[in-house]
């Protein structure tokens, strides 16, 4: 996918003027928030849960290595084959190895951003594969050739009419005098539709919310069920997962599960947890014949042990983007990549370079909504200034920004300096402000007059005047 | 908790961090909130030797400019026996980062700490450390108050004001929705990706408009200025004040921006 995060400005410019976005991008300010607040509300210990969940993962990610090694055996034990990709063209290669091996046409896949972040879906196509996605929202992102613009919510940029009109546009051999007004009969379209492609499908892929070192099982949380048929209808299962999605014990994933659906959508839990241990025993009702793991690492073990360590606690419940302020406004494409909100601001850098991503952590009000919501407790705004940190010691900031910033900093370390400045400009500047003691235009405020007045100052600073009442206390002379 | 008095005055000898805002655009802000600790029986002096938190340089990764100015601001107030800010980001800033800020290094994490535990939001000094319960003052009208992120989130002030604006004579304070969403300054983020905290802002003004208040009412006076900004360009009759300067009864100044 072309990566437009250093157009992030443009892009977001063009997200403000989109009227469609604009209208879906209001069902993520209220619903989203006010089910996670009553699912928290309802749970009185679900801050001491956030702590445990925290915990677990940091103690996973301190003995990284011994989990994964330990996962892998349980995978083998079980009858399953672990990959391990290092890099996104890896992990892509042994998916087409495993598809040429069982001459896969089709690939039924669950809903998995790490086969975003891979590119799977065009590398399948290219290689003469169709993948056909089976949750509702990819599914219908994919008929629009698009990417998903939320982590959980895939379509949540578009609103029902759009919907309607492009499985109009699709299921030609549907009749057209069909009555989809109703979100409910898009579903229930959507579903008719795909409830075949499972059966067509060879091999099915989807992600993981969790591996579990204890068992070898992968996780998947979906409500659809859709992840299920895509994993035990196809003769094959493939698994694709970072290195970070690994917790020791079936009860570690349990208490993560507690914050998890809570989080997102304000579920006590999901619809569907799935739990995958191997392919088909003998005596099993159903399941696959194969059952494939693939490890991705795409960049995370260069984050152990750096500041941006805490992020690899993510659970990509979306809670961070569902909270920020910034994403409301400009919804998830704006940010150019996989991963968007304040999660993807923190996380995009680390994979694809502060270079490209620079904007992602600069466009944040550091408000805090997002870790006060996280269940992680992953500090996002504390790690998206360390990219700044990062940006200022490579010198990535705009030449003029950089100016501005030493310039006011040389006064701001000089207090005599800057009192003296500071007397001698705000009263002139108050009485440019006239009576209406605003200002409409202002020059070098650009962005800022540009859309609100300026309020004017009131006229001297408070230090002169502070000055000049304790002189008149002590008596002595003005 | 009990104020500590200070053995020089017999009152609590308090240092007033004005903060660069405060300084520049609004010093009645200042007066207010010495009015308020004076009342309260604090005594209160601002040092010379202070300019600005630091946070415009720390918010763009410049961490040499923010060390050097939390150095001095540190110094500037060791003499005291509290620090107090009428904004709960440049407090928030102060308590919560400069300890982060000095963490490992031997000759300033141990003077960051001490000097961090003295610092308080205004309100939250009154309410929490003061035990003030009344204000002597009467604006008549209702307001609806902002809760400003850093202060909200970093340093939990949001009943305090609250419960400080109950005591005002006169004044209904009535709640928007969102009181507690971000306004969309940001700091230098507002200049940065104008387009988007005007986005932000103009949702803001919306809230305020629909709770119908006289006045909007926050204890940061740069989410004031960002505020009140978009509401005169848009016309609005909603007065803008800090916080501090109605519990002070000091409403005589024109609000921020005028009206």
């Amino acid at each position: 996918m072309l990566i437009t995060s250093p157009a992030f400005k443009q892009n977001a410019h063009e997200a403000l003027a989109d009227a469609q976005l604009q209208k879906a991008m209001g069902h993520v300010r209220s619903g989203f928030i006010d089910k996670r607040s009553h699912a928290v509300e309802a749970l009185p210990e679900f801050d001491a849960l956030r702590d445990s969940a925290r915990a677990i993962k940091d103690h996973t990610l301190a003995n990284l290595d011994l989990y994964l090694t330990a996962y892998e055996e349980k995978v083998l034990a079980a009858g399953g084959k672990v990959h391990w990709a290092e890099t996104a063209a890896e992990a892509r290669g042994i998916v087409l190895d495993i598809c040429r091996m069982h001459d896969a046409k089709t690939v039924a896949k669950g809903k998995s951003m790490i086969t975003e972040e891979i590119e799977l879906n065009d590398f399948l196509e290219a290689s003469g594969i169709r993948p056909v996605e089976t949750d509702l929202g990819e599914y219908i992102i994919q008929l629009r050739g698009e990417h998903p613009s939320h982590i959980i919510a895939p379509a949540v940029h578009l609103n029902k009419e759009q919907v309607e009109a492009d499985f109009r546009r699709v299921h030609t051999d549907l009749p057209p005098e069909r009555d989809l007004s109703d979100p409910a009969s898009l579903l229930g379209e959507a579903r008719r539709v795909l409830r075949q492609k499972y059966f067509e499908a060879d091999i099915g892929i989807t992600g993981a919310n969790f591996l579990v070192a204890e068992t070898g099982s992968s996780i998947i949380v979906t409500n659809e069920g859709n992840g299920d048929l895509s994993q035990i209808l196809p003769r094959v299962h493939v698994v694709i997962a970072s290195i970070e999605k690994v917790v020791p014990t079936l009860e570690d994933a349990a208490q993560i599960l507690r914050v998890l659906a809570r989080s997102a959508t304000g579920q006590e839990m999901s619809v569907y947890t799935t739990v995958s241990t191997g392919p088909r025993r003998p005596n099993d009702p159903d399941g696959p014949d194969e059952y494939h793991v693939i490890l991705l690492d795409n960049g995370r073990s260069s984050m152990l042990g750096t500041e941006f360590q805490e992020m690899l606690r993510c659970i990509r419940c979306g809670a961070c983007m569902n909270h920020c302020p910034v994403y409301h406004a400009v919804g998830g494409h704006a940010y150019g990549w996989v991963y968007p909100g304040p999660m993807g601001a923190v996380l995009t850098p680390s994979l694809i370079g502060v270079d490209k991503a620079g904007h992602l952590p600069n466009a944040s009000t550091f408000c805090g909504r997002c870790e006060s919501v996280c269940p992680m407790k992953i500090p996002l705004p504390k790690m998206m200034r360390h990219w700044r940190e990062r940006e200022w010691e490579r010198g990535l900031n705009p030449t003029a920004a950089r100016t501005g910033l030493k310039f006011w900093a040389w006064f701001a370390r000089r207090p005599a300096l800057y009192h003296l400045a500071t007397w001698l400009a705000f009263p002139l500047l108050a009485v440019a402000g006239g009576r209406k003691r605003r200002f409409g235009f202002l020059p070098l405020a650009g962005g800022w007059v540009r859309h609100r007045d300026m309020p004017a100052p009131q006229g001297r600073t408070f230090m002169q005047q502070w000055r000049d009442r304790d002189a008149l206390k002590q008596g002595s002379p003005l | 908790m009990e104020p500590t008095p200070s053995s020089r005055t017999g009152r609590p000898n308090v240092g007033l961090f004005v903060t660069c805002l405060v300084d520049l655009f609004r010093p009645s802000v200042g007066f207010a909130a010495v009015k308020l600790m004076e009342d309260a029986g604090c005594a209160v002096d601002a040092p010379m030797t202070q300019t600005c938190c630091g946070q415009p340089a720390y918010n763009s990764g410049d961490r040499a400019d923010t060390r050097a100015i939390a150095e001095a601001t540190i110094a500037a107030f060791e003499g005291f026996d509290y620090v107090v800010a009428p904004s709960g980001s440049c407090a928030g800033m102060l308590k919560k980062h400069y300890p982060a800020l000095f963490r490992g290094d031997a000759a300033w994490e141990e003077r960051a700490r001490a000097f961090s535990d003295k610092v308080h939001e205004l309100t939250s000094f009154l309410v929490d450390v003061l035990g003030v319960r009344n204000v002597a003052a009467a604006v008549p009208g209702t307001a609806t108050y902002h809760d400003s992120c850093s202060g909200l989130r970093e340093l939990g002030v949001q009943r305090q004001p609250r419960a400080l604006l109950a005591s005002v004579d006169g004044l209904k304070l009535t709640e928007m929705a969102e009181a507690d969403v971000c306004c969309g300054f940001g700091g230098t983020f507002c200049v940065k990706y104008s387009e988007i905290s005007n986005a932000i802002v103009e949702k803001k003004t919306a809230n305020i408009e629909a709770a119908g208040a006289d006045m909007l009412l926050a204890g940061d006076l740069g989410c004031l200025m960002n505020v009140a900004g978009k509401l005169r360009r848009q016309g609005s009759a909603t007065e803008v004040r800090h916080v501090a300067e109605v519990l002070a009864g000091m409403t005589d100044t024109p609000p921020i921006g005028g009206r």
